[in-house]
């Protein structure tokens, strides 16, 4: 069983997760009932920006059902929730860091800011409750773009940041990037906006708070990407409670795409509230409500620059954004339009100087924070879309203006601080160029035309940073945490594994790969591996899921628990086969004496670590269970190419997605079929940022105008193609997995894809600029101006 | 939501008696109905439940007019050979309402007597000229819708079922709104015993009738006599999605559309 | 108002009285424990919370439980054989890598076997279209597809 199952790494191997995912035994946090539980509910403020004169909660508190309620004035001793990165600005000083309180102070900042939390017995009552409760508010005026809100005069929304800046931070080398731009034939520009998005995973938000005056204890579900870190936030930064008297559980989660990254007030408030009340309290953030509530993503305005000499070479690049932090810093929000986003703008070629300068600003809307991609769809879309605008200036071929400037020399030093250790992007150009069978293109625009549409081909060529981690480094720029992953493998006597990770698999499928891994390298069979994740209670500290790291710092802390695990089980079989340990291999699960046929299983090696009966106890513990934390040495960097086909119906300006091709480098791949899953999801998420969505606040009242599905138009199964993806490999030189990760790389590169095809279709309609998303209105809207 | 009282009808007088008594609404398949309870957007102390009442059930042929009972799921109208016979196009009408499983519970009744302004069902008894048949009397089309979300219908009239005169020949293009797929505009283009007729929905308040269209396709029954119109946007919807100039563009384009489809 | 109710979920027979306003979706997860049935949304359209009343799927969060008196109520957990053996739709599921949270998927699963029961040989453009009433974040709908194409002919339709 297991020579055969070291074939393993590499198969598409069907997921552990699926029999109970499929037959509706899964375990998600609304799932939950702890007994004589309670329901909360959250009053939110109806205003985008207001002071509260008054809360008055007393009729509330009568109402039937109605257990307890609680607002900001009675959380006494409760900081504010913490933002996790510090960003110092270019005039040397710290970010500025107002008040994130858990329930509102004083003021109400954005429309569903937390008011107050009513705890009743019945979701029903809890509601009523809250609609009972008077509160009242002395309306401010509000900004929502965050480029207003650094004007003169906007609206002040906090006292600790005057003008609403968050900070001004500028990453590369101005002087040199002015003196290429005075010296270039040719300068491309173009101004962008990325357009804000709410994540939307099908679960919503939900927890479930429990205390227990037994022993002064708490537990926590929720749904959540990172337990430990949420559990070390919550304890030392907001609540003041010992972190090891609260286990937090992220048991099955519905998606998180980063916005259940965060310490949200939700939980915080619910944590706190559970000793108060002494019974269980149990909240589900309902859909409309988490339109509000959760984390948004993206929202940038961004002019871009680029120099180039006639023939098409890049000689500097220039770009100026201004971010959307939203109503109050989120947990990670400060470094995704800085270090996440400026450090990408090299993207896969040779761009000799770059300079980025990047101002984050309040804004009376739902805090901003990672999506999918966290900063390098930002990035990426900047790049390639400057990219496709010079190649048109200059009247070269969309994939001949890449070739000229794409980087072949590895490890390479980006003039924005990474070092990209290996990659080879023509490979993937070429192979997504055959993909989609752009030779014929042509043929294909002109029968197209005959029906009165127009067709258009756009390219992609990205390249993410992404396996994060480096403590030091990340420390260096800001980051307040370290960016480790743990990993624990416990072998029981009979030889079957537990595996602990501190990665969280949402979606991901790590249960299946990292048993992949795990009985590819002790040689056991694939069923005899389990893994355990998402509980304090259970595994070591670890960072969590995002920023597609988990196979490559997740997977690597694995290994190295398992080189452990190999190499006591070599001290063991060593004594059991009277050889010195430096004559003992390790291969297809069997510890052998090299050069015979002496050999010993793992699984006999196992028994006889928790039966030391023969065994050398004066040098060696009994005993098989090892763990590492692993730090990585650089962060890892996947690319590749896309290339979207679109066909436009200019009578009514609906966007069809003829075709999409990706191919993706993600150096070493466990699973063929997990790793396409990501890129078919992420490419999806990205056709509907570039097609589809959109989160729009009214700019005067500050209400949230996309506040169901009614409005924000999510992907559905007829708004995408099949997908066509293939992988060209480059292993990581840095992990022992030579992974790279690939949960981001769809959500990168497919707007940048699809916007550069759009405007190619467009550009027989005289429409030179179109922002994200194309709908059919915004379609039609420019090409009737375009004809003016 | 917040409580209510549930009475369940066996018959017409049933229900138009516990209507009147407790001024409470009908609950048909309660899509629309308990979609907005559910957001304590409706609070009706009372809710009829006609799910149980046979006789307002059934599709059948009666002369020239094809009826259809008021409790008729949108998925029994898709598939019913009665209806692509007579009337194919009702059938691929309510093929496109929703979703599948709005389908399943959502009934013909419930949709016109709810009167959302981007629903389907409104832009076919208008462009047929169909009647609406109560427990007290019958309303033609052009006489049934007020406004949004209004009807001609009493608090407790009780709609039995709805009468489709046979058109010559008719078609309903939808253009979906991307994000909730209900229709942007809808344009129901029929050649009917009385002359041609045109009826819009999603692009204004309520469904209504183009007379531009009906004019223009009156004299030539074909696509470019449609695409050809100039629709006026005064009046037309505005919101995220399309503005008063794209709804009014999109109309007589779908109009030409469907008379293409229409044969 | 309590109403009384009574029913078959999964071929048990179950009844009890019930707060008029209680949805089918609740009374599924809250009263029977029946937790694989899922709420996604509040405005009726993601679908997760699809089960089958009287063999045609519809949405257990748009209709209150007494609008199923009388009927047949079947769930996911309602679908694998006694001895735990998956529906085909389920096998094909995960054959094809048609889940990966796995949130959206009871409702997919059962909005799936609705779809090949009204199409049993349904093209990729018609799966595609049939699934307008569920949203899945996750898989871009690809394997969806597959799954469900897989399912079509292992269920013998």
């Amino acid at each position: 069983m297991g020579a055969a199952d070291q074939g393993l790494v590499g198969a598409s191997v069907r997921r552990k997760e699926d029999y109970r995912f499929l037959t509706g035994a899964g375990q998600y946090t609304d799932d939950v009932n702890p007994p004589n539980h309670t329901h909360a509910y959250f009053l939110r403020s109806p205003h985008a920006h207001a002071k509260i004169r008054k809360i008055d909660t007393a009729k509330a508190k009568t109402l039937p059902g109605v257990v307890a309620i609680f607002t900001g004035a009675d959380l006494e001793g409760v900081n504010g929730l913490p933002c996790g990165w510090l960003i110092t600005g270019t005039d040397g000083k710290p970010m500025n860091e107002p008040p994130h309180p858990v329930l509102a102070q004083g003021k109400v900042r954005h429309v569903g800011d937390q008011v107050a939390l009513v705890i009743a017995e019945t979701p029903d009552q809890a509601k009523d409750g809250a609609e009972a409760i008077v509160v009242d508010y002395e309306t401010l005026p509000a900004v929502v773009n965050c480029v207003d809100a650094l004007k003169a005069g906007a609206p002040q929304i906090h006292d600790g940041a005057p003008g609403n800046k968050c900070y001004t931070w500028a990453l590369g080398d101005k002087a040199a990037v002015d003196a290429a731009f005075a010296k270039a034939d040719h300068v491309a520009k173009l101004d962008i906006v990325n357009n804000r998005l709410i994540p939307n995973a099908i679960e919503p938000r939900a927890a479930v708070a429990s205390y227990s005056r037994a022993d002064d204890s708490y537990t926590l579900y929720v749904s959540n990407q990172n337990p430990h870190v949420e559990r070390l936030l919550m304890t030392a930064f907001v609540l003041g409670l010992p972190e090891h008297k609260v286990r937090v559980i992220a048991p099955d989660v519905g998606g998180g795409f980063g916005s259940k990254i965060y310490l949200y007030a939700e939980e915080t408030a619910m944590v706190w509230a559970s000793k108060r009340v002494n019974r269980p309290i149990k909240w589900a953030c309902e859909r409309s409500e988490s339109f509000l509530s959760d984390a948004h993503g993206r929202d940038h305005v961004t002019h871009v620059e680029l120099a180039c000499t006639k023939d098409g070479k890049f000689l500097a690049m220039r770009v100026h954004t201004i971010a959307a932090m939203g109503a109050y810093l989120s947990t990670f929000a400060s470094c995704i339009p800085t270090i996440l986003y400026a450090t990408l703008l090299a993207g896969q070629y040779t761009t000799p100087v770059i300079y980025a300068e990047v101002t984050a600003s309040f804004t009376n809307t739902a805090p901003v924070d990672a999506y999918r991609g966290a900063g390098r769809p930002e990035a990426t879309y900047v790049v390639e879309r400057i990219v496709h605008q010079a190649a048109l200036d200059l009247g070269i071929a969309q994939d001949e203006i890449r070739r000229r400037n794409f980087i072949r020399t590895f490890p390479y030093q980006t003039p924005v601080a990474l070092v990209y250790d290996t990659g080879n992007y023509d490979q993937t150009l070429d192979e997504a160029m055959k993909m989609a069978n752009v030779k014929e293109f042509p043929a294909r625009k002109a029968e197209a035309g005959k029906r009165g549409k127009l067709r258009g081909i756009g390219y992609a060529s990205y390249i993410e940073a992404c396996g994060i981690a480096p403590s030091n480094i990340a420390g260096a720029l800001g980051a307040r945490a370290g960016l480790f992953e743990a990993g624990e493998v416990r072998v029981h006597p009979t030889g079957s594994v537990t595996v602990f990770t501190g990665s969280h698999s949402h979606g991901q499928g790590h249960e299946t790969t990292f048993a992949q891994v795990v009985a590819g390298r002790l040689g056991i069979p694939f069923e005899n591996v389990d893994i355990v994740h998402g509980d304090t209670g259970r595994v070591p500290f670890g960072m969590g899921t995002y920023g597609s790291r988990s196979l490559a710092v997740g997977g690597t802390a694995i290994v190295k628990a398992l080189d452990k695990i190999v190499a006591k089980g070599k001290k063991i079989a060593a004594h059991l086969l009277e050889a010195a340990e430096t004559d003992i291999e390790f291969k297809d699960g069997k510890f052998s004496v090299a050069g015979t046929d002496r050999s010993k299983t793992f699984g006999e090696i196992a028994l006889t670590a928790y039966v030391p009966h023969n065994y050398p106890l004066d040098k060696l513990e009994p005993g098989l269970n090892e763990m590492a934390f692993y730090d990585p040495t650089n962060f890892t960097f996947p690319a590749g190419t896309h290339i979207c086909e679109v066909e436009i119906d200019p009578e009514t300006g609906v966007v069809e997605v003829a075709s999409f091709s990706a191919c993706d480098d993600f150096g070493n791949i466990i699973n063929p079929m997990i790793v396409e899953g990501q890129v078919h999801g992420g490419l999806t998420q990205g056709i509907g940022q570039a097609l589809l969505e959109n989160c729009v606040y009214d700019k005067e009242t500050g209400q949230l105008l996309t506040g169901s599905y009614m409005d924000y138009a999510m992907p559905r199964a007829d708004d995408v193609p099949s997908f066509k993806v293939g992988t060209k490999v480059t292993p990581c030189t840095h992990n022992p997995l030579g992974a790279k990760g690939c949960g981001e790389a769809g959500a990168i590169g497919a707007p940048a894809a699809l916007m550069n095809a759009v405007h190619d279709a467009l550009a027989s309609s005289g429409v030179k600029y179109l922002d994200m998303p194309a709908s059919p209105h915004r379609v039609w809207s420019a090409i009737q101006s375009a004809k003016q | 939501m917040y409580a209510f009282e549930l009475t369940r009808a066996k018959t017409v007088a049933d229900a138009a008696a516990a209507l009147a008594k407790s001024g409470g609404k009908a609950l048909a398949g309660g899509q629309s109905l308990v979609g907005a309870m559910k957001l304590r957007l409706a609070q009706p102390g009372t809710l009829v439940d006609l799910s149980g009442i046979a006789e307002l059930k059934g599709i059948r042929k009666d002369g020239d007019a094809l009826v259809i009972g008021a409790m008729t799921r949108h998925a029994e109208v898709a598939v019913s050979s009665e209806v692509k016979s007579a009337i194919p196009v009702l059938a691929a009408l309510a093929q496109g309402i929703g979703d599948r499983q709005v389908r399943n519970m959502g009934t013909l009744g419930g949709s016109i007597a709810h009167n959302d302004p981007a629903a389907d069902w409104p832009a076919a008894v208008l462009g047929l000229g169909a009647t609406v048949i109560t427990n007290k009397r019958k309303i033609a089309a052009d006489d049934f819708f007020k406004g949004m979300y209004e009807t001609a219908l009493a608090a407790d009239e009780v709609m039995t079922a709805v009468s489709f005169p046979v058109p010559k020949k008719a078609a309903y293009i939808k253009f979906p709104n991307p994000a909730s797929r209900f229709a942007l505009v809808g344009v129901f283009v029929a050649q009917t015993a009385n002359g041609v007729r045109v009826a819009v929905t999603g692009a204004a308040p309520s469904a209504f009738r183009s007379k531009p269209l009906e004019d223009a396709l009156g004299k030539s029954f074909t696509a470019d006599a449609a695409k050809a119109v100039k629709v006026d946007s005064k009046g037309l919807n505005a919101d995220l999605h399309g503005s008063p100039e794209y709804r009014a563009h999109l109309i007589a384009v779908l109009a030409s559309r469907a008379v293409t489809a229409a044969g | 108002m309590p109403v009384p109710l009574s029913l078959t979920v999964n071929g048990k027979k179950v009844s009890a009285d019930v707060d008029s306003r209680t949805l089918l979706v609740d009374y599924l997860r809250n009263d029977l424990g029946l937790t694989g049935t899922h709420v996604g949304c509040d405005t009726g359209q993601c679908g997760a919370c699809t089960v089958h009343l009287d063999g045609n799927a519809i949405k257990a969060c748009t209709i209150l439980a007494a609008q199923a008196q009388g009927g047949t109520v079947l769930t996911i957990e309602g679908l694998a054989a006694a001895d735990g053996t998956m529906h085909p739709m389920q096998a094909a599921f995960k054959e094809c890598h048609g889940l990966q949270c796995g949130f959206c998927t009871p409702g997919m699963v059962m909005s799936a076997i609705d779809l090949v029961n009204r199409h049993p040989k349904a093209s990729e453009q018609t799966i595609r279209e049939e699934l307008e009433g569920n949203l899945c974040r996750c898989t871009g709908y690809h394997n969806i597809v597959k799954a469900v194409q897989l399912g079509a002919s292992t269920m013998g339709k």
